[in-house]
């Protein structure tokens, strides 16, 4: 268990090869995020039939370089009415978390042989680090992340931040209960936190040695689109995007932000949207795993990467597509997605899930229990749908008696 | 080393729970609760408890001081409260006297368990968990075999506690009874 890096103590070698891996993920995040950027604009540029940034670089690929360093040339405002502490505080928490949160992301490893790649002699995972607790430190730090929006609302001291900041909370805590009930139905499946054995559990091949053993299939695909769906609402992205309304809020939480503070917040959502691809790449799609050919350094180095950054790209591009395709949500239309679709929605996958592999380990008969979960799951809906309907009816009664 | 990182978690948790009492302005206060559980989360990670520090982070630093700050931010509490007014006759000398007690009675429980630093290596060692086993596998074995029964009531308290929010939450409308109108409108 645990990197066999730290097996037989901490030497000098250990601590390089840490530093270094410390160093790639850093900037792999770094240029992982300038190239996210790019990425978005262009495509949404090419589903609007723009042309997109195209002056900076080849293909404008170092467009948002430039953009950087404008940001960071800028002038730095300091509103009267803000918390001075606070107003400084948030950019850091925001940006922080997302950078820690990517660490926990196996990028690379040949799953079939260990998932481990030799480095200056060193068996080691490709991954910054694999606490017991992967999965869970990603819950906290996106916890935490919260703080940097809602903070940045409320310290600027002006009511479009604020009612960003307040939009930004409410939807943000919403949705990390469907997020952490659909990773629930991961972890039953895999019976571990750690991301590294998360992966390793997906590798072998699967049905018939044709479809992967992804938890997207295992766990029977439903907890993949809802962890996809509060995935894209925990990033405050299209059309989730309320806390940054522009029509109606000018710029949500980070209107008063100028320069750096505000570049700071930019790379914290892009770097977020990153990773959060790349859970969902690591989580459902067997992360590094695929098909591998060649001798040593190629099987083990250059396949696992290949296969996770070309995942990568693929939910990149779905989170870009979801931008360019969809119209914003209501407010309402946001909360009743979050607690009246998804939340019953993951818990109850959840519980089947939960059934389904009861009745394997106790190998009671496969009819009756089918039939014992329909039964349960038709009332539990229909109960469902009835509360729902008479709190309708009573909120629209509500407002005609109050109008 | 576990020393050092107990002296730093230490002192950010000292700090920490001073600020929440010193700070005027609630959010700076909420803040300083925030640093608090973190400081509390780092000394459950330097015992090896990496599942209770999440969680800590999680529930909250990531719901409950979120939940907190939403409702500071919402009411506007935000320019300081005037802190001469007492609000509850007598309730501050009677805090005053509640802190005190319950400070010396801590004290004499660290001190007369503490003992030497000869029976405190023999205890850690005895209570100390197969590191084999995640803390996560064995936290739950636990729940779920000796003490089924204080989890289930937990639930059913946290269950009951939801219901009242929501019964307590929502606006009383037109005259109560409208669970039975809706039985007739169905009927």
């Amino acid at each position: 268990m645990g990197d066999p890096l730290y097996a037989g103590g901490i030497g000098l070698t250990v601590v390089l090869v840490t530093l270094l891996k410390v160093l790639v993920t850093f900037v792999l995040l770094l240029v992982a995020t300038m190239f996210m950027v790019w990425f978005e604009r262009k495509i949404v540029a090419d589903m609007q039939h723009r042309i997109g940034p195209n002056r900076a670089g080849p293909w404008g690929l170092l467009q948002t370089l430039a953009d950087g360093t404008k940001l960071f040339f800028k002038e730095d405002l300091l509103p009267d009415r803000a918390d001075r502490i606070v107003f400084r505080l948030a950019p850091v928490l925001a940006v922080v978390p997302a950078f820690l949160a990517f660490a926990i992301v196996p990028i690379g490893g040949n799953f079939a042989e260990g998932g481990t790649v030799s480095m200056f002699g060193r068996e080691t995972f490709l991954q910054l680090a694999d606490p017991p607790v992967g999965v869970l430190f990603f819950l906290a730090m996106s916890g935490i992340g919260v703080y940097g929006v809602m903070l940045a609302g409320w310290s600027s001291g002006s009511k479009y931040p604020l009612l960003g900041g307040v939009r930004a909370t409410a939807q943000i805590v919403s949705y990390e209960a469907a997020l952490g009930l659909s990773l629930a139905s991961v972890i039953l499946v895999n019976g571990t936190l750690s991301t590294h054995q998360i992966v390793a559990e997906q590798a072998g091949a699967g049905f018939g040695g044709i479809i992967p053993n992804w938890n997207l299939v295992v766990t029977g695909v439903v907890p993949a689109i809802i962890f996809l769906i509060a995935g894209t609402a925990e990033l405050n992205r299209p059309p989730f995007d309320l806390v940054e309304a522009e029509q109606e809020l000018v710029g949500g939480f980070n209107t008063e932000y100028s320069s750096i503070r505000f570049a700071l917040f930019f790379l914290a959502e892009f770097m977020n949207t990153v990773t959060m691809s790349a859970l969902v790449v690591t989580l459902f799609l067997g992360g590094p795993s695929g098909p591998v050919w060649g001798p040593e350094p190629v099987r083990t180095w250059f396949f696992p990467i290949f296969w996770f950054l070309l995942k990568l790209v693929v939910f990149l591009f779905v989170f870009v597509w979801f931008r360019g395709t969809l119209p914003r949500l209501r407010y309402d239309q946001l909360m009743d997605l979050g607690w009246k679709a998804l939340i019953p929605l993951a818990l109850g996958w959840f519980l089947l899930l939960g059934a389904v592999r009861v009745a394997r380990n106790e190998g009671w008969n496969l009819v009756v229990t089918f039939g014992a979960i329909t039964v349960v799951v038709v009332v539990a809906v229909t109960l469902l749908n009835l509360s729902l309907r008479a709190a309708q009816r009573q909120r629209l009664a509500d407002a005609e008696v109050n109008a | 080393m576990e020393f050092v990182v107990f002296l730093i978690a230490g002192a950010i948790v000292v700090g920490g729970a001073i600020g929440v009492l010193a700070f005027a302005n609630p959010v700076h206060a909420a803040l300083s609760l925030v640093a608090t559980l973190f400081g509390v989360a780092v000394l459950f990670v330097a015992q090896n408890a990496q599942f209770l520090a999440a969680v800590q982070v999680i529930v909250y630093a990531g719901a409950i001081v979120v939940l907190f700050l939403f409702v500071i931010m919402l009411l506007g509490v935000d320019r300081s409260d005037d802190l001469r007014v007492e609000p509850i006759v007598g309730q501050r000398p009677l805090a005053l006297l509640a802190g005190v007690g319950v400070l010396a009675a801590s004290l004499v429980a660290v001190l007369s368990a503490g003992g030497s630093t000869a029976t405190r290596t023999v205890r850690s060692t005895a209570v100390a968990i197969p590191t084999e086993e995640p803390d996560v596998t064995s936290l739950g074995r636990l729940l779920f075999t000796d003490h089924v029964l204080a989890l289930e009531i937990t639930a059913i308290l946290l269950t009951v506690a939801v219901v009242g929010a929501v019964v307590l939450a929502r606006r009383p409308g037109r005259d109560e009874p409208s669970v039975e109108a809706d039985v007739e409108a169905e009927a």
